[in-house]
Protein backbone atom coordinates (compact mmCIF):
# COMPACT_ATOMS: atom_id res chain seq x y z
CA UNK A 1 0.00 0.00 0.00
CA UNK A 2 1.38 3.34 -0.89
CA UNK A 3 -0.23 6.09 1.62
CA UNK A 4 0.39 10.06 0.27
CA UNK A 5 -0.22 13.24 1.87
CA UNK A 6 1.82 16.39 0.21
CA UNK A 7 1.26 20.09 0.12
CA UNK A 8 3.24 21.65 -2.31
CA UNK A 9 3.32 24.91 -4.23
CA UNK A 10 3.64 24.89 -7.70
CA UNK A 11 3.97 28.06 -10.35
CA UNK A 12 2.03 27.73 -13.49
CA UNK A 13 1.09 29.68 -16.14
CA UNK A 14 -2.02 31.26 -14.34
CA UNK A 15 0.52 32.01 -11.37
CA UNK A 16 0.31 29.88 -7.99
CA UNK A 17 -1.58 27.28 -7.33
CA UNK A 18 -1.20 24.40 -3.81
CA UNK A 19 -1.22 21.24 -4.91
CA UNK A 20 -2.50 18.97 -2.17
CA UNK A 21 -3.55 15.78 -2.08
CA UNK A 22 -4.15 13.09 0.41
CA UNK A 23 -4.39 9.21 -1.18
CA UNK A 24 -4.03 6.30 -0.65
CA UNK A 25 -2.93 3.46 -3.28
CA UNK A 26 -3.79 -0.22 -2.58
CA UNK A 27 -1.04 -2.85 -3.29
CA UNK A 28 -1.74 -3.81 -6.76
CA UNK A 29 -4.14 -1.53 -7.95
CA UNK A 30 -4.36 0.85 -11.16
CA UNK A 31 -5.47 4.07 -9.92
CA UNK A 32 -6.05 6.90 -12.71
CA UNK A 33 -5.51 10.85 -11.80
CA UNK A 34 -6.95 12.98 -13.52
CA UNK A 35 -7.61 17.20 -13.40
CA UNK A 36 -7.62 20.09 -15.48
CA UNK A 37 -4.30 21.24 -17.00
CA UNK A 38 -2.09 23.16 -14.37
CA UNK A 39 -3.59 21.40 -11.47
CA UNK A 40 -0.13 19.78 -10.65
CA UNK A 41 -0.81 16.08 -11.91
CA UNK A 42 2.86 15.78 -13.54
CA UNK A 43 4.13 17.33 -10.17
CA UNK A 44 2.26 14.83 -7.92
CA UNK A 45 4.18 11.73 -9.84
CA UNK A 46 7.41 13.74 -9.72
CA UNK A 47 7.20 13.89 -5.78
CA UNK A 48 6.35 10.31 -5.55
CA UNK A 49 9.39 9.91 -7.49
CA UNK A 50 11.99 11.89 -5.51
CA UNK A 51 12.19 13.85 -8.49
CA UNK A 52 11.00 16.97 -6.44
CA UNK A 53 10.46 17.78 -3.11
CA UNK A 54 6.98 18.96 -1.16
CA UNK A 55 6.94 21.44 1.31
CA UNK A 56 5.38 19.40 3.56
CA UNK A 57 4.43 15.99 3.37
CA UNK A 58 4.70 11.99 4.14
CA UNK A 59 4.98 9.14 1.50
CA UNK A 60 4.88 5.76 2.61
CA UNK A 61 5.17 2.58 0.41
CA UNK A 62 4.74 -1.02 1.71
CA UNK A 63 5.48 0.49 4.80
CA UNK A 64 8.78 1.87 4.67
CA UNK A 65 8.66 5.65 4.48
CA UNK A 66 10.31 7.78 1.36
CA UNK A 67 9.10 11.35 3.00
CA UNK A 68 8.49 12.58 5.97
CA UNK A 69 9.29 16.46 5.67
CA UNK A 70 8.56 16.83 9.46
CA UNK A 71 11.28 14.29 10.29
CA UNK A 72 13.61 15.34 7.74
CA UNK A 73 13.24 11.91 5.47
CA UNK A 74 13.59 11.98 2.10
CA UNK A 75 14.98 9.18 -0.28
CA UNK A 76 16.53 10.17 -3.56
CA UNK A 77 14.92 9.02 -6.44
CA UNK A 78 17.63 6.33 -7.01
CA UNK A 79 16.70 4.74 -3.63
CA UNK A 80 12.93 4.82 -4.33
CA UNK A 81 13.22 2.97 -7.63
CA UNK A 82 9.71 4.30 -9.07
CA UNK A 83 9.20 3.02 -12.53
CA UNK A 84 8.57 6.24 -14.33
CA UNK A 85 6.86 7.27 -18.17
CA UNK A 86 7.62 9.98 -18.65
CA UNK A 87 5.12 12.46 -20.95
CA UNK A 88 8.56 13.45 -23.39
CA UNK A 89 9.04 9.63 -22.77
CA UNK A 90 12.68 10.72 -22.41
CA UNK A 91 14.57 8.21 -24.51
CA UNK A 92 18.16 8.18 -24.15
CA UNK A 93 19.25 9.53 -28.16
CA UNK A 94 22.81 7.48 -27.54
CA UNK A 95 21.17 4.40 -27.00
CA UNK A 96 19.33 1.23 -29.13
CA UNK A 97 15.99 -0.10 -28.16
CA UNK A 98 18.12 -2.94 -26.67
CA UNK A 99 20.62 -0.61 -24.71
CA UNK A 100 17.83 1.10 -23.05
CA UNK A 101 16.88 -2.02 -21.72
CA UNK A 102 20.01 -3.33 -20.97
CA UNK A 103 20.77 -0.05 -18.89
CA UNK A 104 17.64 -0.63 -16.53
CA UNK A 105 18.10 -4.54 -16.31
CA UNK A 106 20.44 -7.46 -16.74
CA UNK A 107 17.74 -9.71 -16.94
CA UNK A 108 18.12 -10.84 -20.39
CA UNK A 109 15.12 -13.08 -20.16
CA UNK A 110 13.02 -10.30 -18.91
CA UNK A 111 14.32 -7.83 -21.80
CA UNK A 112 13.11 -10.69 -24.46
CA UNK A 113 10.06 -11.03 -22.35
CA UNK A 114 9.15 -6.90 -22.49
CA UNK A 115 10.37 -6.82 -25.96
CA UNK A 116 7.88 -9.35 -27.11
CA UNK A 117 5.08 -7.50 -25.40
CA UNK A 118 5.88 -4.26 -26.85
CA UNK A 119 5.95 -5.68 -29.99
CA UNK A 120 9.23 -4.07 -30.34
CA UNK A 121 11.64 -7.04 -31.33
CA UNK A 122 12.00 -6.25 -34.62
CA UNK A 123 13.55 -2.65 -33.47
CA UNK A 124 16.13 -3.99 -31.10
CA UNK A 125 18.76 -1.95 -32.63
CA UNK A 126 16.99 1.41 -33.94
CA UNK A 127 17.64 4.28 -31.81
CA UNK A 128 14.92 6.90 -30.73
CA UNK A 129 15.23 8.65 -33.60
CA UNK A 130 14.46 5.55 -36.35
CA UNK A 131 11.28 4.99 -34.12
CA UNK A 132 7.98 6.22 -34.50
CA UNK A 133 5.80 8.14 -32.22
CA UNK A 134 4.02 5.46 -30.56
CA UNK A 135 6.95 2.87 -30.84
CA UNK A 136 8.78 5.45 -28.42
CA UNK A 137 6.42 5.69 -25.83
CA UNK A 138 6.45 1.54 -25.88
CA UNK A 139 9.86 1.38 -25.52
CA UNK A 140 9.14 4.07 -22.70
CA UNK A 141 6.69 1.99 -20.43
CA UNK A 142 8.79 -1.28 -21.43
CA UNK A 143 11.88 0.64 -20.21
CA UNK A 144 10.11 1.59 -16.87
CA UNK A 145 8.60 -2.35 -16.07
CA UNK A 146 12.62 -3.44 -16.79
CA UNK A 147 13.38 -2.85 -13.11
CA UNK A 148 10.49 -4.55 -11.96
CA UNK A 149 8.95 -1.74 -9.83
CA UNK A 150 6.99 -2.05 -6.87
CA UNK A 151 5.46 1.38 -7.69
CA UNK A 152 4.78 2.76 -11.68
CA UNK A 153 4.21 6.01 -12.25
CA UNK A 154 2.75 6.81 -15.74
CA UNK A 155 2.38 10.29 -17.64
CA UNK A 156 0.19 10.33 -20.01
CA UNK A 157 1.82 6.97 -21.10
CA UNK A 158 -0.76 5.79 -23.61
CA UNK A 159 -1.39 9.02 -26.04
CA UNK A 160 0.59 8.15 -28.87
CA UNK A 161 -0.69 4.52 -28.96
CA UNK A 162 -3.46 3.73 -31.58
CA UNK A 163 -7.25 1.79 -30.01
CA UNK A 164 -6.33 -1.65 -31.08
CA UNK A 165 -2.23 -1.70 -29.89
CA UNK A 166 -3.38 -0.13 -26.70
CA UNK A 167 -5.46 -2.50 -25.78
CA UNK A 168 -3.67 -5.23 -26.51
CA UNK A 169 -0.84 -3.82 -24.87
CA UNK A 170 -3.04 -3.23 -21.60
CA UNK A 171 -4.15 -6.77 -21.80
CA UNK A 172 -0.11 -8.01 -21.22
CA UNK A 173 0.65 -5.06 -19.06
CA UNK A 174 -2.05 -6.11 -16.55
CA UNK A 175 -0.34 -9.63 -16.21
CA UNK A 176 3.03 -8.46 -15.77
CA UNK A 177 1.93 -5.99 -13.28
CA UNK A 178 0.28 -8.50 -11.83
CA UNK A 179 2.73 -10.74 -11.52
CA UNK A 180 5.22 -8.55 -10.67
CA UNK A 181 3.39 -6.90 -7.47
CA UNK A 182 3.23 -3.17 -8.96
CA UNK A 183 1.02 -0.43 -7.52
CA UNK A 184 0.43 2.01 -10.86
CA UNK A 185 -0.59 5.53 -10.79
CA UNK A 186 -0.95 6.62 -14.54
CA UNK A 187 -2.14 10.29 -15.51
CA UNK A 188 -4.47 10.82 -18.11
CA UNK A 189 -6.47 13.38 -20.00
CA UNK A 190 -8.81 11.13 -21.23
CA UNK A 191 -11.31 8.89 -20.39
CA UNK A 192 -10.84 6.72 -22.98
CA UNK A 193 -6.98 6.45 -22.96
CA UNK A 194 -7.13 4.28 -19.90
CA UNK A 195 -10.49 2.38 -20.19
CA UNK A 196 -10.05 -1.23 -19.11
CA UNK A 197 -6.54 -0.56 -17.20
CA UNK A 198 -7.11 1.94 -14.51
CA UNK A 199 -9.89 0.21 -11.69
CA UNK A 200 -9.59 3.62 -9.20
CA UNK A 201 -9.88 7.34 -10.04
CA UNK A 202 -8.37 10.18 -8.13
CA UNK A 203 -8.78 13.86 -9.35
CA UNK A 204 -6.94 16.32 -8.79
CA UNK A 205 -8.43 20.13 -8.57
CA UNK A 206 -6.80 23.40 -8.74
CA UNK B 1 62.20 27.05 -41.40
CA UNK B 2 62.96 25.27 -37.84
CA UNK B 3 60.16 22.89 -36.97
CA UNK B 4 60.38 23.42 -33.41
CA UNK B 5 58.25 26.22 -33.11
CA UNK B 6 55.66 24.23 -35.07
CA UNK B 7 56.19 21.25 -32.38
CA UNK B 8 56.32 23.33 -29.22
CA UNK B 9 52.77 24.74 -30.46
CA UNK B 10 51.24 21.59 -31.49
CA UNK B 11 52.52 19.97 -27.54
CA UNK B 12 51.10 23.60 -26.12
CA UNK B 13 47.46 23.15 -27.53
CA UNK B 14 47.99 19.31 -27.07
CA UNK B 15 48.10 19.63 -22.97
CA UNK B 16 46.25 22.39 -22.61
CA UNK B 17 42.88 20.43 -24.13
CA UNK B 18 44.29 17.32 -22.19
CA UNK B 19 44.18 19.53 -18.88
CA UNK B 20 41.27 21.93 -19.67
CA UNK B 21 39.53 18.44 -20.84
CA UNK B 22 39.54 16.85 -17.52
CA UNK B 23 39.00 20.19 -15.72
CA UNK B 24 36.57 21.75 -17.87
CA UNK B 25 33.95 18.69 -17.87
CA UNK B 26 33.58 19.21 -13.88
CA UNK B 27 33.29 22.20 -14.01
CA UNK B 28 30.90 22.50 -17.10
CA UNK B 29 28.13 20.09 -15.56
CA UNK B 30 28.27 21.99 -12.09
CA UNK B 31 27.72 25.43 -13.84
CA UNK B 32 24.67 23.36 -15.72
CA UNK B 33 22.88 22.17 -12.59
CA UNK B 34 20.80 24.87 -10.72
CA UNK B 35 22.01 28.56 -10.72
CA UNK B 36 23.07 30.55 -7.85
CA UNK B 37 25.03 33.48 -7.13
CA UNK B 38 27.92 32.20 -6.69
CA UNK B 39 28.12 30.31 -10.21
CA UNK B 40 26.98 33.01 -12.12
CA UNK B 41 30.17 34.89 -10.49
CA UNK B 42 32.77 32.27 -10.77
CA UNK B 43 31.15 31.79 -14.86
CA UNK B 44 31.64 35.13 -15.53
CA UNK B 45 35.38 34.94 -14.19
CA UNK B 46 35.87 31.96 -16.77
CA UNK B 47 34.32 34.06 -19.61
CA UNK B 48 36.67 37.48 -18.68
CA UNK B 49 39.40 35.72 -21.24
CA UNK B 50 37.28 35.84 -23.89
CA UNK B 51 36.85 39.91 -23.57
CA UNK B 52 39.69 41.12 -22.38
CA UNK B 53 42.45 41.96 -24.27
CA UNK B 54 45.47 38.76 -23.86
CA UNK B 55 48.23 41.30 -22.62
CA UNK B 56 45.76 42.27 -19.80
CA UNK B 57 45.56 38.51 -18.47
CA UNK B 58 49.77 37.98 -19.52
CA UNK B 59 50.37 40.72 -17.63
CA UNK B 60 48.60 39.94 -14.63
CA UNK B 61 49.80 36.43 -15.14
CA UNK B 62 53.37 37.73 -14.84
CA UNK B 63 53.21 39.64 -12.08
CA UNK B 64 51.65 36.38 -10.48
CA UNK B 65 54.11 34.45 -11.57
CA UNK B 66 57.28 36.30 -10.78
CA UNK B 67 59.81 35.18 -8.57
CA UNK B 68 58.68 38.42 -6.38
CA UNK B 69 55.52 37.45 -6.23
CA UNK B 70 53.92 35.39 -3.10
CA UNK B 71 52.67 32.92 -5.88
CA UNK B 72 56.40 33.04 -7.37
CA UNK B 73 57.89 32.51 -4.18
CA UNK B 74 56.16 29.97 -2.61
CA UNK B 75 56.28 27.88 -5.90
CA UNK B 76 60.14 28.80 -5.83
CA UNK B 77 60.64 27.61 -2.63
CA UNK B 78 58.44 24.43 -2.07
CA UNK B 79 59.14 23.43 -6.35
CA UNK B 80 62.27 24.99 -7.22
CA UNK B 81 59.46 26.17 -9.89
CA UNK B 82 59.79 29.23 -11.79
CA UNK B 83 56.50 29.98 -14.23
CA UNK B 84 58.02 33.20 -15.96
CA UNK B 85 59.61 32.27 -19.32
CA UNK B 86 58.94 28.47 -19.01
CA UNK B 87 57.07 25.55 -20.87
CA UNK B 88 55.40 25.25 -17.47
CA UNK B 89 54.58 28.63 -17.16
CA UNK B 90 52.95 28.78 -20.93
CA UNK B 91 50.63 25.53 -20.13
CA UNK B 92 49.45 27.49 -16.73
CA UNK B 93 48.36 30.36 -18.90
CA UNK B 94 46.68 28.61 -22.26
CA UNK B 95 44.60 26.98 -19.94
CA UNK B 96 43.51 29.97 -17.96
CA UNK B 97 43.24 31.82 -21.33
CA UNK B 98 41.49 28.79 -22.86
CA UNK B 99 38.69 27.79 -20.18
CA UNK B 100 35.59 29.76 -21.69
CA UNK B 101 36.38 27.75 -25.36
CA UNK B 102 36.31 24.67 -23.74
CA UNK B 103 33.67 25.17 -20.58
CA UNK B 104 31.34 27.55 -22.42
CA UNK B 105 29.97 24.91 -25.07
CA UNK B 106 30.15 21.81 -22.88
CA UNK B 107 28.27 24.02 -20.59
CA UNK B 108 25.42 25.25 -23.08
CA UNK B 109 24.94 21.85 -24.41
CA UNK B 110 24.16 20.36 -21.21
CA UNK B 111 22.04 22.77 -20.00
CA UNK B 112 19.84 22.04 -22.87
CA UNK B 113 19.34 18.54 -22.30
CA UNK B 114 16.00 17.95 -21.38
CA UNK B 115 16.24 17.88 -17.36
CA UNK B 116 13.93 14.20 -17.76
CA UNK B 117 16.37 12.38 -18.74
CA UNK B 118 18.57 12.49 -16.10
CA UNK B 119 15.88 12.47 -14.01
CA UNK B 120 14.59 8.68 -15.79
CA UNK B 121 18.27 7.48 -15.08
CA UNK B 122 17.90 8.31 -11.42
CA UNK B 123 14.63 6.66 -11.36
CA UNK B 124 16.17 3.25 -12.64
CA UNK B 125 18.81 3.62 -9.79
CA UNK B 126 21.30 4.78 -11.19
CA UNK B 127 23.92 7.28 -9.57
CA UNK B 128 24.79 10.89 -10.63
CA UNK B 129 27.80 9.33 -11.89
CA UNK B 130 26.78 7.12 -13.84
CA UNK B 131 24.15 8.78 -15.32
CA UNK B 132 26.27 11.40 -16.22
CA UNK B 133 29.03 9.29 -18.04
CA UNK B 134 26.28 6.90 -19.66
CA UNK B 135 23.43 9.11 -20.62
CA UNK B 136 24.52 12.70 -20.53
CA UNK B 137 27.69 12.41 -22.00
CA UNK B 138 27.35 10.85 -24.70
CA UNK B 139 24.68 12.82 -25.99
CA UNK B 140 26.85 16.03 -26.16
CA UNK B 141 29.20 14.29 -28.21
CA UNK B 142 29.10 16.90 -30.68
CA UNK B 143 29.74 19.93 -28.14
CA UNK B 144 32.68 17.90 -26.78
CA UNK B 145 34.55 17.40 -30.13
CA UNK B 146 33.62 21.52 -30.90
CA UNK B 147 34.98 22.86 -27.08
CA UNK B 148 38.18 20.23 -27.68
CA UNK B 149 39.24 21.34 -31.33
CA UNK B 150 38.25 25.41 -30.24
CA UNK B 151 40.39 25.09 -27.43
CA UNK B 152 43.17 23.39 -29.41
CA UNK B 153 42.86 25.69 -32.50
CA UNK B 154 42.70 28.94 -30.15
CA UNK B 155 45.71 27.65 -28.11
CA UNK B 156 47.69 27.03 -31.42
CA UNK B 157 46.80 30.81 -32.13
CA UNK B 158 47.93 31.76 -29.14
CA UNK B 159 50.20 35.02 -29.05
CA UNK B 160 49.59 37.83 -26.47
CA UNK B 161 49.73 35.89 -23.10
CA UNK B 162 52.54 33.71 -24.65
CA UNK B 163 54.38 36.60 -25.25
CA UNK B 164 53.75 38.13 -22.37
CA UNK B 165 55.04 35.04 -20.10
CA UNK B 166 57.19 33.29 -22.12
CA UNK B 167 58.96 35.68 -24.45
CA UNK B 168 60.67 34.06 -27.03
CA UNK B 169 63.29 31.50 -25.75
CA UNK B 170 64.30 29.01 -28.70
CA UNK B 171 63.22 25.67 -28.07
CA UNK B 172 61.24 26.69 -24.76
CA UNK B 173 58.99 29.11 -25.31
CA UNK B 174 59.28 30.51 -29.03
CA UNK B 175 56.01 28.60 -30.42
CA UNK B 176 54.59 29.10 -34.10
CA UNK B 177 52.79 32.58 -33.52
CA UNK B 178 55.60 34.32 -31.16
CA UNK B 179 57.92 32.54 -34.52
CA UNK B 180 55.64 34.39 -37.45
CA UNK B 181 55.91 37.91 -35.60
CA UNK B 182 60.20 37.27 -35.34
CA UNK B 183 60.19 36.18 -38.52
CA UNK B 184 58.67 39.77 -39.66
CA UNK B 185 60.04 41.85 -37.42
CA UNK B 186 63.56 40.45 -38.89
CA UNK B 187 62.06 40.93 -42.67
CA UNK B 188 61.85 37.17 -42.93
CA UNK B 189 58.73 37.22 -45.06
CA UNK B 190 59.00 33.81 -46.58
CA UNK B 191 59.72 31.95 -43.20
CA UNK B 192 57.04 33.74 -41.73
CA UNK B 193 54.90 32.81 -44.69
CA UNK B 194 55.70 28.88 -44.24
CA UNK B 195 54.88 29.19 -40.73
CA UNK B 196 51.75 30.48 -41.09
CA UNK B 197 50.76 28.36 -43.96
CA UNK B 198 51.39 25.08 -41.62
CA UNK B 199 49.36 26.58 -38.78
CA UNK B 200 46.46 27.53 -41.43
CA UNK B 201 47.01 23.95 -42.96
CA UNK B 202 47.25 21.97 -39.43
CA UNK B 203 43.59 24.23 -38.14
CA UNK B 204 41.92 23.78 -41.42
CA UNK B 205 42.24 20.11 -41.35
CA UNK B 206 41.35 19.94 -37.80
CA UNK B 207 38.19 22.20 -37.92
CA UNK B 208 37.09 20.18 -41.17
CA UNK B 209 37.39 16.54 -39.11
CA UNK B 210 35.07 18.11 -36.56
CA UNK B 211 32.78 19.47 -39.14
CA UNK B 212 32.41 15.56 -40.47
CA UNK B 213 31.99 13.90 -37.41
CA UNK B 214 29.21 16.47 -36.48
CA UNK B 215 27.72 16.64 -39.45
CA UNK B 216 24.73 13.75 -38.57
CA UNK B 217 24.10 16.00 -35.27
CA UNK B 218 24.23 19.06 -37.14
CA UNK B 219 21.60 18.45 -39.63
CA UNK B 220 19.32 20.92 -40.41
CA UNK B 221 15.09 20.56 -39.81
CA UNK B 222 14.47 20.92 -44.01
CA UNK B 223 17.15 18.31 -44.72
Amino acid sequence: MIRVTIKKNIKTYKGNTLLQVDATFPAGSVTKVYGPSGAGKTTFLKVIAGLTQPEEGIIECSGRIWLDTAKHICLTAQQRMTGFVFQDYALFPNMTVYEHLQYASSDKQLIERLLKMGQMDSFKQHKPKQLSGGQQQRLAILRALATKPKLLLMDEAFSALDDELRETLIVALKTLLKEFGTTTIIVSHHASETAGFADRELIITL
Amino acid sequence: MEWTPIWLSLKLAGITTLILLALGIPVAYWLSRKSTLLKVIIEALITMPLVLPPSVLGFYLLLAFSPNSTVGKWLLHYFNLSLVFSFQGLVIASVIYSLPFMISPIKSALSHLPASLAQASYTMGKSRWTTFYAVLLPNIKSSLYTATVLTFAHTLGEFGVVLMIGGKLEGITKVASIAIYDAVENNQYDEANQYSLVLFAITFCIVVTVFILNRNANRGPLE
